[in-house]
């Protein structure tokens, strides 16, 4: 008996953790080590040594499967409710939006379109707005390209104006003087502005935008123009760090200009001497009796659909950092204006193909049992040089690709296949009416059935190994038919290996997605096909992620629920 | 050696257990019971309960594994078949049990051929080397299983289960699963559930095997006390021939598939018929050598040294014709005073001195023969022999038995 | 044939040395295209010729059907290991819009035609979005099977015929997206041609032309490798079905199986190249030197000897000649060939990018009922 327990005596030997216990129950104080200190802790410091030691040992493969493993899929799953795309590229248009009453079916007012203008521009310099416009299109078809187009034509706004500006003088296009103006002359200085470009810039481009770019935004001109001072360092940290020039050498784009246009509407420069006051004051006068940019106007122009509310409607759900659409989406609901509503009939899929996933899964996991199970008894109880043959015959289909192995089923199962061929020429089925087994359910399960039965047969072979045959033959011996003998005491023993068949053959079902795409049609096909669908054409790795954690979660709960009615224990693998 | 099995070879009948409540008086007609099983019965009262009658068994087709094996026994005897391994014992105890088909010849119980009559309807009980007893099962369970199956009421069931466990002080396990038992527990078990169905005839096939000594010897205790109790007849398997010794009524020893002797253990161990099984049987000094003269059952044997001793002839007889004379070691005497007048001696020189407390053992050379061993009996006025001593040893010419060489 | 192969190296070895000189670049440049015949014609059209010039060793990667997923999480992984990429132009829209293929400026980034013209005329509309660089024209077509072809019957020469059930017996192989599929639909429900993406963007137009496609759901076997029609024209278990024209031209000409095009409202497409964003210095400058020598006139015309693939460029179809070892002319399989062009169908990329999403949703949902 290699046992722990010895049942004669029923006592277990004794284990550093009873020292423990006993260290623990003894009442009349701790319990001593010979070096004086309390046996308690020397114990706990000679086992925390054998535990570290361990985990040294299983340390390259924790840090392995953490890195390759569980941290993809955490980010994965992360992805699922992830959506700061939004507020990272639209930061002043979801701020502007935050008042904004969708239910009145109005576009949003002046103000927001005037803080899209400034997003917009930096986010056309940076080529992140038609990243965005995909992300928005997901939710609302016509983003994409309302955002592209956009993208290419926001240079434009406010172009009259710019020209009556740069009419005043050549100065106004001249790097050096704007770099003076914008940063003061030799005056205090707003770090606080430049700090929160730059967070505005990272948060825009994911890239590192610290450093230093030779230029520090003056206090004094950040007060009488904000906005203006606002753009242009913007305009300097894209310029010295993404671009790699001098700030001082390069001319300010457009959105700086337009910027100072609407400043110089409002402000008072009566009390300014800082450099360029001359030209700021001379520029407010010829600016004076100018229309005032309308970027709603300019925006419409672009494309009519800035003034459809239910675009501004998207932006408005889309701009918190975290959202449950792609969940929503994910069990066939979407974002309404009232909160979560069911999609469109026209557009439900995804239940359904969760439903279909589960319900073929437990289909082809069924197949493979009872075809499984007499290859495994027989392997089993085959004397070894036979076993092995058969073994290779089991193990073959791994050897060849899993293309050509369901290629090869097409080629039996298709109308004018091997099978159909034979039965017409059997004449058991007319010519005409050949059966339709592949594209479809059967065909699915036919060929997955074929592809996992090895998984479900080499846990079976395992465990059916280790039932002794003598088994059988005390069965027989007592009286039991040779059904009886299989079904009360070989079949019990062999239920270990069925359920660690039926567990690795569910899970590798239930994800599985090249063969239902080449034999499943239409009604073949698993929830994972949209899932490779949505993560490599779509690239709408949100839902895909929010697809992938559903399934997770049911392949969890089942896990759950199989532990609970057969016990996990129940399984082995040999 | 105490030949204690020798207390149990009158018959079993008169040693019904009635105190466990063990109805085995059903002995007789032959009927078939309801679910097919043969009752065993013998028809007319002779003593032939099971029969081997000429049985062959080959599993290739070019070797025989079993050769020409006859065999009957009476009911309730406790039968051994003992040999080394490869002998053929435990094919034929799996043919008895019907797990193998005799390639040729007749297997009967009660007088009825069994050949035919698939395991399950044999009605033998049956322990195993490994007690095979069900892990998925608890010891109740297990011991239900063939009542079950014998579609017997669960009321009489657990009775039936409950009288089992007690017969081999169990009863407070029947809820534990197998894994859960020692050894010497599951072996109590097995037996349990071999006898919960009150088959008559039982076989086991080594299944003490795994224990380790103490436990095995209160077992074969236990086993053969409880055959005897229940009056059942017991084909039991062992290549241990003390085991075999002490528990059986008769001991067949096998070897090279056929029966060498079948005799009780006191004849085998004393008058074994051929080398083989004087060799197999305890231990044994042998001297080669050549017939000179025949005197009536005893010879003189001319040793290959040229020393001359009188042997008894068992399966010898002409003079000239070789021979292995065979002799126990407790037989041999040096003490000069003790032996007859006129007998043969050998020369010896003693080459160790073993004490072993009860006994001493003491290594010679004689003969030629360097591991020539003598037991005595470690008494007050015993002589201990010191290495290189010289002595004359000698010994009854009954005691030394001429076999085939 | 080999002496064709070494002619054709010589030639091509011939008119490029003169026009780049060699450079001194790094040593290997990895090319990802689709596998198959297609790479094949591109090794021997490009690279065969390209690292002859250079020495640039050339690895092939056939991974362009997951290109945009593959480029977009190498460039989350900031490794990115490829060097030029073969992409359909809606894949090329698709990964420009994502930052994920570097803009190009075609007058500066490809070889002018041999007369002076700019690429950018050259090239002409082709040039879709701002990082595609354009190498082939393809179009979506159908083939038949002729035996197939009812007695006393004119062979399917309409769009319209696919959903003609009656006269044309027989299942049908349509890819399993909506794209393409719900334009012919459209087109046989009696929408102007002009219109059908006008159409085909409101909720009713899309009901409309899956409407269509209910006539014939049953009889459909819908397809997702372009292998597949190919395959099921060629086993007999259709009777027509959408592929790629040279798939067609494969089936028809080199395995000689009793298939025909139908060149009726084939949609024409693009496939061409992108460069993927953010390469360091020296990769970029090899990637595009490699494309500036892949992307010429006489490049082009040389790769469509090898497939029936018609040249992106207005100056390549002239030099367009016999296929390389089957010897038969190549300018009538050509998609871009007038006979066979009279009407085509333009796909609508803006449009495609907008409402795939959408209507793939749609679509997939209605399949599955």
């Amino acid at each position: 008996m290699s046992d722990v327990t010895d049942a004669t005596t029923g006592k277990r030997a004794p284990t550093p953790d009873d020292a423990l216990r006993i260290a623990d129950s003894k009442q009349g104080g701790p319990v001593l080590a010979a070096d004086g200190t309390p046996l308690k802790r020397s114990l706990a410091r000679a086992l925390r040594v054998q535990k570290l030691r361990a985990l040294a040992l299983i340390a390259p493969l924790l840090i392995f499967v953490l890195l390759t493993f569980i941290m993809p899929i955490a980010d994965m799953l992360f992805r699922s409710v992830e959506n700061s795309i939004v507020s990272n590229t639209l930061p002043y248009t979801t701020e502007a939006l935050a008042d904004w009453e969708p239910d009145t079916g109005e576009a949003p007012g002046e103000e927001v379109f005037q803080a899209l203008y400034y997003d917009m521009f930096l986010a056309a310099e940076a080529k992140e707005h038609t990243t965005l416009g995909s992300r928005l299109n997901y939710e609302n078809s016509g983003i994409s390209s309302l955002f592209r187009g956009s993208g290419r034509s926001v240079d434009d706004v406010g172009e009259d104006q710019i020209d009556m500006l740069e009419d005043q003088g050549e100065h106004w296009e001249d790097p050096a003087f704007w770099y003076a103006m914008m940063s003061g002359d030799g005056g205090a200085t707003d770090e606080g502005i430049l700090q929160q470009q730059r967070q505005r810039l990272a948060n825009l481009t994911s890239d590192n935008f610290g450093g230093e770019i030779g230029f520090i935004p003056g206090a004094e001109i950040a007060g009488i123009l904000p906005r203006t001072v606002r753009a242009y360092t913007a305009f300097a940290l894209f310029t010295a760090i993404a671009d790699e020039d001098v700030v001082a050498e390069e001319e300010p784009w457009e959105a700086v200009k337009v910027a100072l246009i609407e400043d110089l509407r409002t402000t008072d420069l009566s009390g300014y001497s800082g450099p360029g006051a001359a030209e700021l004051q001379e520029a407010q006068g010829a600016l004076a009796d100018a229309e005032p940019i309308s970027y709603r106007t300019a925006f419409e122009g672009m494309d009519k659909d800035w003034a459809d509310s239910d675009v501004w409607r998207t932006i408005k759900i889309y701009s918190p950092a975290y959202t449950t659409g792609y969940f929503l989406n994910a069990i066939d609901m979407q974002k309404g204006p009232d909160g979560p509503e069911a999609r469109p009939e026209n557009q439900q899929i995804y239940i359904m193909l969760f439903k279909r996933t589960l319900f073929m899964s437990l289909m082809i996991t069924g197949s493979c049992i009872l075809l499984g199970y007499p290859v495994a008894w027989i392997l089993a109880n085959l004397p070894a040089r036979s076993a092995n043959m058969l073994m290779i015959l089991v193990l073959l289909p791994f050897w060849t690709s899993l293309l050509v192995r369901t290629s090869a089923w097409k080629v039996m199962l298709q109308q004018q296949g091997v099978i159909n061929d034979t039965l017409v020429w059997l004449g058991l089925v007319a010519d005409e009416s050949r059966l339709v087994m592949i594209n479809n359910q059967f065909g699915t399960i036919v060929a997955m059935t074929h592809i996992l039965l090895p998984f479900m047969i080499l846990p079976m072979y395992s465990v059916m190994q280790t039932i002794n045959p003598t088994y059988l033959r005390a069965a027989k011996s007592l009286g039991a038919t040779n059904w009886t003998a299989f079904w009360r005491v070989y079949f019990p023993q062999s239920v270990p290996g069925i359920g660690a068949g039926s567990i690795l053959v569910f899970i590798l079902a239930i994800g599985y997605y090249i063969t239902p795409e080449i034999v499943g049609g239409t009604t073949g096909t698993f929830i994972s096909n949209r899932i490779a669908y949505h993560i490599s054409s779509s690239l709408n790795w949100g839902l895909a992620a929010a697809l992938g954690s559903i399934l997770l979660a049911v392949v969890l709960i089942l896990y759950w629920a199989y532990d609970k009615i057969v016990g996990i224990d129940n399984v082995k693998l040999g | 050696m105490s030949l204690r099995a020798m207390n149990h070879r009158n018959p079993v009948a008169t040693h019904q257990n009635l105190r466990l409540g063990f109805d085995i008086k059903r002995r007789r007609p032959l009927r078939k019971k309801h679910n097919g099983e043969i009752a065993l019965a013998a028809p007319n009262g002779n003593d032939a309960f099971v029969e081997f009658e000429r049985v062959q068994k080959s599993y290739d087709g070019e070797t025989l594994v079993v050769k020409d094996l006859n065999l009957t026994m009476p009911k309730g005897e406790f039968l051994t078949m003992l040999g080394p391994s490869g002998s053929g014992k435990t094919t034929c105890l799996m043919m008895l049990a019907g797990f193998e088909t005799a390639t040729h010849g007749d297997i009967r119980l009660d007088g009825v051929s069994i050949n035919n009559i698939p395991p399950h309807k044999r009605g033998i009980g049956m322990v195993f080397q490994n007690y095979a007893l069900f892990p998925h099962m608890t010891i109740a369970e297990n011991l239900s299983f063939p009542l079950e199956v014998r579609n017997i009421g669960k009321s009489d069931r657990e009775e039936k289960v409950k009288r089992a466990l007690d017969m081999v002080e169990m009863g407070d396990f029947g809820g534990r699963r197998p894994a859960q038992l020692s050894g010497g527990q599951q072996q109590r078990v097995a037996l349990a559930r071999a006898l919960v169905f009150e088959p008559e005839l039982v076989l086991m096939d080594e299944p003490l095997g795994a224990l380790d000594k103490q436990l095995r010897e209160k077992m074969q205790f236990e086993i053969t006390d409880l055959a005897h109790r229940l009056g059942i007849t017991v084909v039991y398997v062992t290549h241990d021939q003390t085991e075999a010794l002490t528990m059986s009524d008769r001991v067949a020893v096998f070897n090279d598939g056929r029966i060498q002797q079948l005799d009780p253990p006191d004849v085998l161990y004393e008058e074994p018929k051929n080398s083989f099984v004087a060799q197999f049987i305890g231990e044994n000094n042998t001297l080669e050598g050549t017939i000179k003269e025949v005197n009536g059952d005893i010879g003189l044997i001319q040793l290959d040294d040229g020393g001359l001793i009188d042997a008894k002839l068992i399966n010898v007889s002409k003079p000239g014709e070789r021979t292995r004379v065979s002799i126990r070691p407790e037989r041999v005497e040096f003490n000069r005073d003790r032996l007859q007048e006129g007998v043969h001696t050998l020369k010896a020189e003693v080459l160790e001195f073993i004490y072993m407390g009860d006994i001493f053992r003491t290594r010679l050379r004689v003969a030629g023969n360097d591991e020539f061993i003598i037991k005595t009996r470690n008494a007050p006025d015993q002589v201990r022999l010191q290495p290189g001593q010289q002595i004359e040893i000698g010994w009854l010419p009954q005691d030394c038995r001429a076999l085939d060489a | 044939m080999k002496l064709t192969k070494l002619t054709a190296l010589a030639v091509t070895t011939a008119l490029v040395a003169p026009a780049v000189s060699a450079q001194d670049m790094a040593d290997e440049m990895t090319i990802v295209s689709w596998g198959g015949a297609y790479s094949r014609s591109q090794q021997k059209a490009y690279h065969e010729p390209y690292m002859e010039k250079t020495g640039v060793k050339i690895i092939n990667d056939e991974s362009s059907n997951e290109a945009v997923a593959k480029l977009r999480a190498m460039n989350e992984a900031g490794n990115v290991t490829w060097d030029v990429v073969d992409v359909v132009a809606a894949d090329a829209l698709r990964l420009c819009d994502e930052g994920l293929a570097m803009e190009i400026d075609p007058d500066e980034m490809l070889a002018a035609a041999p007369d002076g013209t700019s690429a950018e005329e050259d090239f002409g509309e082709l040039l879709v979005g701002d990082c595609f660089i354009p190498q082939i024209v393809y179009s979506t077509t159908f083939g038949y099977r002729t035996d197939m072809v009812p007695e006393g019957v004119e062979p399917p020469n309409d769009i319209c015929d696919v959903w003609d059930l009656e006269t044309y017996p027989g299942k049908r192989s349509l890819e399993k997206r909506p794209i393409n599929n719900m334009e012919w639909a459209l087109l046989c429900d009696g929408v102007a041609k002009d219109e059908v993406y006008d159409v085909l963007a409101t909720p009713e137009g899309q009901e409309q032309a899956l409407a269509k496609l209910d006539e014939i759901k049953d009889d459909v076997i819908w397809w997702s490798a372009g292998a597949d029609t190919p395959q099921l024209l060629a086993d007999g278990e259709i009777f027509m079905g959408s592929t790629y024209n040279g798939r067609l031209f494969s089936v028809i000409e080199e395995q000689d199986q009793p298939v025909a095009m139908m060149w009726d409202a084939q949609v024409f497409d693009l496939d061409g190249w992108i460069i993927p964003a953010g390469l360091p210095e020296d990769r970029l400058n090899r990637a595009l030197d490699y494309i500036m020598f892949a992307t010429d006139t006489q490049r082009l015309a040389d790769q469509a000897a090898w497939i029936s693939y018609g040249p992106a460029r207005k100056s390549s179809a002239p030099l367009v000649g016999k296929h390389a070892e089957l010897g038969i002319d190549m300018a009538p399989h050509m998609p871009t060939d007038p006979a066979n062009a009279q009407n085509t169908f333009l796909y609508n990329y803006e449009f495609w990018a907008d409402y795939r999403d959408d209507i793939d949703a749609k679509f997939q949902a209605w399949l599955a009922k």
